[in-house]
This record gives structure tokens, sequence and C-alpha cells, in this order.
């Protein structure tokens, strides 16, 4: 007790003596971020990454960041969740699909709090907002240069899970792919792993070997791009949630695999979010941001694309950005052939968030 | 669904590729478990093979030298198991995983500034005659030189094993290291040269990731592959040519899968993939469910310290 006491003097004493010109600013807003996978996986996780480090270049000394890497989805997350909350952090960001449950739960325990839960649905409580970006608007700008760009007609993309934001990609990517190649057969191959560079490479292996020469991947790594590379040009394929620049050109100096990418900006949603709890105007919200938020952005078109295609690569980017044109307009058939959308009908974003269905000519059925 | 798609040929071929890594480590550990060592650091030693490698390959243009440094690294790394567990008679079980997670820690530290670049790759050999033959030449006369030397280590190991001195005196230490001991033997010294053997294979199969396969550094990028070459181990009960079917069979079930999957089957994937792992209960089970046959595969001292009191 004496020694307790004695500890708080001291300490009462330094901030007087030492923290005074500090004074006049509250206490740091501490705000944290759970992530899924390493910040060096040069994908997913580092994009996070990238927006908590905006929000520090933003708020400066206002604000305080702590993250945790590589945090399994399941019951370790709550464990992790519940030591941010009880460590003082003020928004807690946690950053994957998996973590949604072992997220509301924490936030029922900790009501002061407010927790913010990536590309999930679940807003059990009054502080749990979740949001998610239209990763789908950037597959339809894939889909396109890769249709124009097989020559083999076969595509191919890498599944990480089949939740509605694979299948929003698959279809969008798919159907774009078709209006600039009819003749364009899509292969998609479910890895089941968010992050397991080997098993990336084997899945894109799997699809070359079997005449794909248009990869996109809706897993974390960069390892589909190098399966790519061995493939002395005749393979390619695009940047996933980060840019993956490195895949541009390889190292004799000939045109890398990566012709362009999908790159996850997180940095406007997390330095609006951090603001609006500093000012206290957080309020709980579902949001999906999209090209026209820069929450998805296109990464460089490379010189590999032909000019045409890239002008309308382009174009497209355009029209999604000015809310002109919806990546899932009608007229549209389910895989089964029944009608979705009629003609300039556009999705409504509860079927996306929770879409379980092809679209029509896509084969292969979607595993359960 | 279309299997003819599929192709036969290339599949072995990627076959041999995707197994390559935990063949390396599967078979590393497989002499550290007959010396009566069980060292679960299998997945620390591997990721730490993995950045040197990678790193010593970037610093020297050479991937050949970076292989040679993984060793090394996975080597070194090991000792530091072997100080423990051998010297100071720590706990085996719970060194082993403390070595996994010092090793994956310690990895991600290394390669932090090596992110995002690319290594040169080792070529494929271009084998005169043998890589000509149709069919077999593409299947199995392409590859690049650590296919073939994981083969020839495998080949070697089962010799060691079965007809030499030194590897029946390793063997003796891993199912009696009393008997070893009271015969004259080093135990510890023994323990320690398989140990380290152990974690120079599991730096290769590293290397073989972040070199050949993925070819590129990214963090935790073995992502379990060594624990998969730990229940190979015991899948194969502790026998050379086992382990390589094992590996095999691991590594061809993955990219089994993957292929189906990209011929358009979609029933049953997951049961594939997990097939690997509900073998390895079944031949534990197995093997456990009868005492005389259980003595007969497992060495006998596994997992115990051994200090010599006389």
């Amino acid at each position: 007790m004496i020694r307790r006491t004695l500890l708080a003097s001291a300490a009462a004493g330094l901030t007087l003596g030492l923290a005074a010109p500090a004074m006049a600013q509250d206490d740091p807003t501490k705000a944290c971020f759970v992530y899924v996978g390493p910040i060096g996986d040069g994908g997913w996780t580092y994009q996070h990454h990238e927006g908590a480090m905006a929000v520090k270049e933003e708020f400066g000394d206002k604000v305080e960041i702590a993250y945790q890497e590589s945090v399994p989805e399941g019951a370790d997350a709550e464990r992790v969740i519940t030591q941010m909350a009880l460590s003082g952090c003020d928004i807690i960001f946690t950053t994957s699909f998996g973590f949604m449950d072992a997220t509301n739960n924490v936030a029922a325990k900790f009501p002061d709090i407010k927790f913010e839960h990536a590309t999930g649905y679940k807003r059990d409580h009054p502080n749990v907002s979740t949001y998610d970006a239209r990763f789908y608007e950037g597959r339809a700008v894939l889909g396109h240069i890769a249709g124009k760009m097989t020559k083999t007609n076969k595509i191919g993309y890498i599944g990480s899970f089949p939740i509605p934001e694979n299948i929003q990609g698959i279809n969008s990517y798919y159907l774009h792919a078709k209006k600039a190649n009819p003749d364009v057969e899509l292969v998609v191959t479910w890895a089941y792993t968010w992050f397991d560079p080997a098993k990336e490479a084997d899945a894109a292996r799997a699809m070359i070997d079997q005449g794909v020469d248009v990869i996109a991947a809706h897993t974390d790594s960069t390892a589909p791009l190098g399966e790519a590379a061995k493939e002395g040009g005749k393979v390619i394929g695009f940047g996933q949630a980060s840019d993956m620049a490195a895949f541009k050109t390889n190292d004799d100096g000939t045109p890398g695999p990566r012709v362009a990418s999908i790159i996850d900006n997180w940095a406007p949603y997390y330095i609006d979010r951090v603001g609006a709890v500093m000012d206290g105007t957080w309020e709980q919200q579902a949001s999906w941001g999209g090209m026209p938020e820069g929450e998805v952005v296109i990464g460089e078109i490379t010189e590999a694309v032909p000019a045409d295609v890239k002008a309308e690569a382009e174009e497209l980017i355009a029209k999604m950005t000015s809310g002109e044109y919806h990546p899932f307009t009608g007229p549209i058939n389910k895989q089964d052939g029944s009608a979705w959308l009629a003609e300039g009908e556009v999705a409504d974003d509860g079927t996306l968030a929770g879409m379980d269905f092809y679209v029509e000519g896509i084969t292969g059925e979607i595993p359960n | 669904m279309d299997l003819s798609s599929i192709s036969p040929v290339l599949l072995i071929a990627s076959l041999m590729i995707s197994a390559t890594p935990i063949l390396l480590a599967a078979i590393g550990e497989m002499v550290v478990e007959k010396s009566g060592v069980l060292n679960l650091g299998v997945e620390g030693m591997m990721i730490t093979g993995a950045v040197v490698g990678f790193v010593a390959a970037i610093n020297s243009g050479s991937p050949g030298l970076g292989f040679v440094a993984a060793a090394l690294a996975g080597a070194a790394l090991s000792l530091s198991f072997a100080l423990l567990t051998q010297v100071l008679l720590s706990n085996q079980v719970a060194t082993g995983l403390g070595l996994t997670l010092a090793g994956l820690g310690l990895s991600s530290l290394i390669g932090k500034p090596y992110e995002g670049m690319k290594a040169a790759s080792l070529p494929k050999l271009d084998i005169p005659l043998l890589g000509d033959l149709p069919v077999v030449g593409r299947m199995l006369f392409s590859h690049d030189i650590m296919v073939y030397f994981s083969l020839l280590l495998v080949l070697a190991v089962w010799a060691f094993l079965k007809y030499t001195r030194a590897g029946l005196i390793l063997r003796a230490v891993g199912e009696s290291a009393e008997s070893a001991h009271a015969l004259g033997y080093k135990v510890v010294q023994v323990r320690v040269a398989a140990i380290m053997f152990g974690g120079a294979c599991a730096g290769l199969g590293g290397a073989y990731l972040s070199l050949v396969r993925v070819p590129q550094w990214t963090e935790g990028m073995t992502a379990g592959a060594g624990w998969i070459a730990l229940a190979i181990v015991v899948f194969a009960s502790w026998r050379a040519g086992r382990v390589l079917i094992g590996a095999y069979l691991f590594g061809g079930i993955s990219v089994l899968q993957l292929n189906l999957q990209a011929a358009g089957m979609t029933w049953g994937v997951q049961y594939l993939s997990m097939s690997p792992y509900l073998v390895t209960i079944l031949v534990l089970v197995f093997i456990s469910s009868n005492r005389s046959r259980m003595s007969h595969d497992a060495p006998a001292n596994l997992g115990q310290t051994f200090h010599a009191t006389r």
C-alpha cells in the first residue's frame, strides 16, 4: 500500500513537473488493430497496417496505435481483443471475417469501447460497426483485362474461402471477362486459407498446368505471381490487396507477370473513424465503400496491356468512380439460368452482402 | 468437370516439387527421433532456414550458397535446442515448442528488410538423354538439383541406419540410452549430432520453400509445413522409405485436390485435403493398438532425457 502510494505520488510529481507542456492536450486516443496475418504478407494485412500508419500520420501525437499480428481466427482472437480492450484502447479494428463472433462477444463486455469489424455483417451491440470495401468493383476491371489478355481463353481465380466477398469477386471478374471475350472460361480453385504461400503457389501451378494463362487471387500473399513468373511471360496475374509492384518486371528486365493490381486502401476509412472517436461523433454503421470513396484502387496498368485495353479499363474505373456504372447491372442470370437482374436493374447491397450463387456461365459449384 | 484436363505428367512433376520441403524436414526429424530425441521445433528451424537461405541468396546472388547458409542456420538453431535438452536436461516437448516460437519470431526479424524482393531461383537441371525421354523426362528428370538431393538423402539415411556401425550406434542410443552409455558410447554427443543433422535438413526444406517453390520471402511462409513433417515421421513409423512415401502422399494429395478443383470438381475436395491427417491418426491408432508393434516401431527412449549418473 505504502509503496503504491509512493509510486502514485511520484508519478503525479513527474506529470506535474515534466509533462506540463503536454497538459493542454487530452490523453491520446488509442486505436488498436487485430491482424489475421503478418504485416509482411505484402497483401491484405500489409494494407491494413498502412491504413493504421496513415492514422498516425494524420493525427500525430493525438493518437496512439497498437496492433497484434498473426492472430488466429478462433478462441485466440477473443483473448487478444479482450486484452486490447483492457489495455485502454478506445477503438479496436478487427481486420478479418473470422473475427466476427469474437468481436461481438468482447463488445458486449466493453460498451464504452468502439469496435470496427472488417468484412463481417454482425452488429449485435451498438458499439460495433462493420466496414468492407467493394472489391468487386476492382475485380470488374481485372476481369476486363483478363478477358482481353487471355490467349488460351481460360482464366483462373484462386479463392480463399467460399464466403460472399469471394463470390462477389468471382462473379464480377467473370462477368467482365465474358463481356470482353465471349469465349472465356473461368477456373476457380479454393485454397481454404488466407495465407499459405506454398499452397497458393500450388493452386496457381495446378491451374497453369491445365492451361490457365491469367490468374487472379483472393488470397493474401504474392506466391501466385511468383508461380506465374516461372512461365516466362506466358502467364499473367494481378497484384492482390497490395500493389505487388516487385512483379512488374522480372530480374532479367523482361516484363513480369503483374499487369495490374487491386489495392485495398483503408486509410480514408480509418482516419475518418478514429477522427469520429476523437470528436465524439462515432456512431454505429455498416460501411461499404468502393472506388468513389477511394477504398478500392487499381494499381498501375503496365505496358504489357495493349493501349486500347488499358483505355477501356480506365474508362470502366472512371464510370464506377463517378457512380455511373455498377458492376452488377442486368440482365444477369444465375448459374442455373433463372433470372436474377432484369435489363438495367442494379444489384442491391443486401443480395450482394449475402451472395451465395454463381452467375450464368461459370461452371462448377460453390462448396459449402 | 473435365478430368481430362489434368495431365498426370505435370501432376507428378508438381507433386515432387511440392513434397520436397516436407520430405527434407521429415527425413532430418526422423534421424533425430531415431536417436531418442523429440524435437518439435521443426517449424521454427524450417522458417529460419527459409529466411537465412533467402537473405544469403539475395546478398550473394547464388541460390546454392543460400541452401548452404540455410542448412547452417537450421543446425545452429537446433544447437540451442541440443544445449537445453542434452546438457541442461530441459523438457524436450516444451523446448521444441519454444524453438518453433523463437524461430518464427527470429525469422520475421531477419526477413523484414527483404520483404517483396526476389532471389535468383535454382535452374532446372538439363539432364542429357534422360531429360529428353518422352513423358518420364518431363515428369521425373526436369527438376532442380534439390529434388534429387532430397531423394539421395533419403537413400543415404536409409543405408546409414541399416548398414553402418554409426547408424547402429545411433539407433542403440535411441532405443536404450542407458545400455549404449554402459557400452561406452557417448549418448549426448550422438544425440547432439543427430539434432544438428535434423536442424540442417529442416533448414534446407525451408530454403526450398523460399528459394524454389514460392521464390520470395513472406513472413510465416512455412505455414505449418514443419508440423506436417512431424506427422510424416510418425506416419512412416520411423522408416526412411516410408518417409518418402508419406511426404509424396501428403504433397500429392494437396496438389491433386487443387488440380481436381481446377478441373471443376467441387465435391469432396475438403475430405481429400484432410485425408493425410486422417491417415496419420489411423496409423497412430494402428501402431499403438498393439504394444509389441508399438515397441517395434517407435524408438523406445523417444523423448526421454538422459543423464549419465554413473
